[in-house]
């Protein structure tokens, strides 16, 4: 069985109080901010590990992001994935959810991965729109569950072997959904839908001799014009910051005049 | 990523325990095993033995790692790691197969145990005997302030098992296993630091170990007992001390930027910043030390006078950081509530742990007078 688990590399949400836009491009300033692996990235790639624990399976890890990540990257081989594919190309930057899923859906048909099951986390932690997986099946024409708690073999009798599929737990606002369903598939994974576990000093040294392997813009088979920034519809509106400023007044005045002052102030201001 | 790996750990499972493992003396063998399954036990050993096949650079990154919030646990761990260099060094190839998986995966707990009531660092004035007997040894004799003492599957202990042709004692190493007859933990010390390590005696009232088990050449004890307390002893003691330092560094930085004073936070008074000043330079210089002898160790090169630096500047540099850290707190660092106190008592109690300051200095005297004689 192959599982695919995508990753995104965003500032630690630990540091968040540090982040900043940059007026001009209205994007996030990352210097001086740790880059961790999304950390429902993390509870996706766990459940692929939880799989692979009990069951024949390779763990291929994808995604994109700029070069410096790659060190992220291999911490998910040292947590036990078997290889690793980073999607890095300065026309890659500024792409939003579409271009990033198409971009993603590219490095896949490149790389000629076949998955039974892609896993990737319900929403990064920075962006929170919960869009790239969805999309990612979409781009791909399959199907998808989101909001997956859980991850399920079924064990009913007369699965043939190689033909599994799996029982899913999906959180709904009121209780769970429950869904029996056969790869391909993509599932995005709730964040602390589990428990990622820690990474060995072993699974450190193994991880120098898994492959990590970076393509750039000329390996996939795209166009300047579809990915990265000149690829995605979405732009930045205006960035306004309120002005929450206080300012006093002074009311002088009979009791009688204060209190028609102030009801006069109050009904101004709503 | 190793140290990432560590703090993940420690931040999961030692962090939220280490005030309460300190407050009732609890030593968590329970973790054991997942130090074990991470690496940390084994991480210096090679891979053929159960290990990650790094050295003890990485050792001592752990080790710093765990005495950043629990030194009690970091000193559980090195008195195990202890006994497994023991092993590794000077073990034979039968001896390495049989026991180093177990104690690297964590499923068995070792230590090493040499000091006598007549004194630590007096190793060859060990009243402790081994008699040849019946193709093996008989041991007699007490060790008394032995970490791991209740804990140890496998205990280490130096005996003298004869004398050379000037009349002085030879040591040997023997390998006790725990249930042997007449081997038993005597008295547990009630510590006024390092406490989640256990600390106290071991009895052996005529307890027989056969021939494989003495590690190392026999009478060749006291090198191996030297070479191992030496090196990775006093190194694990001044990670111990780094792993304070840090602490004391992170909490005074915490707490100054938190408490207000005269409206402002008092990290902006310079009097509270000299203390920070002080305790960060100790901090840079205490593992600068670690470190350089770290590396010289794994460099397969002579560590003991460079671990005794380290471990004699950084223990004293501990104890005076975690004194610095409460004054700056105030009323609140003398609070159980705040680590500090914690950090006071440890500091204070891995000074005379593995040689008091006053034997590191007659080590690094002895060096120096060697090093830089014109």
């Amino acid at each position: 069985m192959q599982i695919l688990v995508c990753v995104k590399p965003v500032p630690d949400p630990e540091k968040y109080d540090l982040l900043m836009i940059d007026p001009e491009t209205r994007r996030l300033i990352r210097e001086g901010i740790p880059t961790v692996i999304n950390p429902a990235d993390k509870n996706a790639l766990e459940a692929a590990l939880r799989i692979k624990d009990t069951t024949e399976a390779s763990i291929t890890v994808l995604s994109m992001a700029p070069d410096f990540c790659a060190d992220r990257i291999r911490e998910c081989l040292a947590m036990g994935a078997d290889e690793a594919y980073l999607l890095s190309d300065i026309r890659f930057g500024g792409a939003d959810t579409y271009a990033t899923s198409r971009t993603l859906m590219k490095g896949i048909e490149t790389i000629g991965l076949a998955p039974d099951l892609i896993l990737a986390g319900n929403e990064s932690a920075d962006g929170a729109t919960a869009h790239v997986p969805v999309q990612l099946a979409e781009w791909l024409g399959l199907p998808h569950i989101a909001n997956v708690s859980s991850i399920e073999r079924d064990t009913r009798a007369g699965q043939a072997p190689g033909a599994a599929s799996w029982i899913i737990h999906k959180k709904a606002e009121q209780g769970h959904i429950r869904y029996r369903a056969r790869p391909p598939i993509l599932l995005s994974v709730e964040r602390n839908s589990n428990r990622p576990r820690i990474v060995s000093a072993l699974g450190v040294v193994k991880s120098k001799k898994k492959k990590l392997e970076i393509l750039r813009f000329d390996a996939l088979d795209v166009s300047s014009d579809t990915v990265g920034y000149a690829g995605s519809p979405t732009k930045a509106g205006a960035l306004s910051i309120p002005d929450l400023s206080r300012t006093g007044q002074r009311v002088a005045g009979t009791p009688a005049e204060i209190a028609a002052a102030f009801m006069d102030i109050i009904k101004k201001s709503i | 990523m190793l140290r990432e790996a560590f703090a993940d750990f420690v931040n999961q499972e030692v962090a939220p325990n280490a005030a309460k493992w300190d407050s009732e003396d609890h030593c968590p063998v329970e973790l054991f095993p997942k130090m074990g399954e991470l690496g940390i036990l084994g991480v210096f050993v090679p891979e053929e033995y159960g290990g990650v096949g790094l050295g003890h650079t990485e050792r001592v990154i752990a080790l710093e790692e765990i005495a950043r919030h629990s030194a009690g646990l970091a000193m559980f761990v090195f008195t195990h790691q202890l006994g497994v260099a023991a092993l590794l060094e000077f073990g034979n190839e039968a001896q390495k197969k049989k026991y180093l998986p177990s104690l690297c995966s964590g499923e068995k707990i070792t230590g090493l145990g040499t000091t006598e009531p007549g004194g630590g660092s007096d190793l060859l004035g060990a009243a402790t005997t081994a008699e040849a007997k019946d193709g093996g040894w008989m041991i007699r004799g007490r060790k008394c302030f032995i970490t791991n003492s209740h804990t140890a599957d496998y205990a280490m202990i130096t005996a003298k098992s004869g004398t050379d042709e000037k009349g002085r004692n030879l040591l040997s190493v023997f390998l006790i296993e725990k249930g042997a007859e007449g081997f038993n933990p005597g008295r547990k010390e009630n510590k006024m630091g390092l406490r989640g390590s256990v600390t106290g005696e071991l009895i052996m009232d005529h307890v027989f170990v056969a021939e494989d088990q003495v590690i190392g050449a026999l009478g060749k004890g006291y090198g191996v007992a030297s070479k191992v307390i030496g090196e990775v002893g006093r190194a694990s003691m001044a990670a111990i001390s780094v792993g304070i330092l840090r602490g004391c560094l992170e909490e005074s930085v915490r707490f100054s930027n938190k408490r207000i004073v005269y409206g402002k936070p008092i990290s902006k008074l310079q009097a509270i910043q000299f203390h920070i000043a002080e305790i960060r330079l100790a901090y840079e210089a205490a593992r600068l030390l670690l470190y350089r002898a770290a590396k010289r160790k794994d460099d397969g090169k002579s560590a003991v006078a460079e671990c005794s630096l380290a471990k004699y500047y950084g223990t004293e540099a501990a104890a005076s950081a975690a004194k610095r850290t409460i004054e700056l707190m105030g009323a609140y660092g003398i609070v159980n509530e705040y680590p500090t106190g914690r950090f006071l008592r440890d500091a204070l109690t891995s000074i005379s742990s593995g040689g008091t300051s006053e034997i590191q200095k007659l080590i690094i005297a002895g060096d120096t007078l060697k090093q830089y004689a014109v």
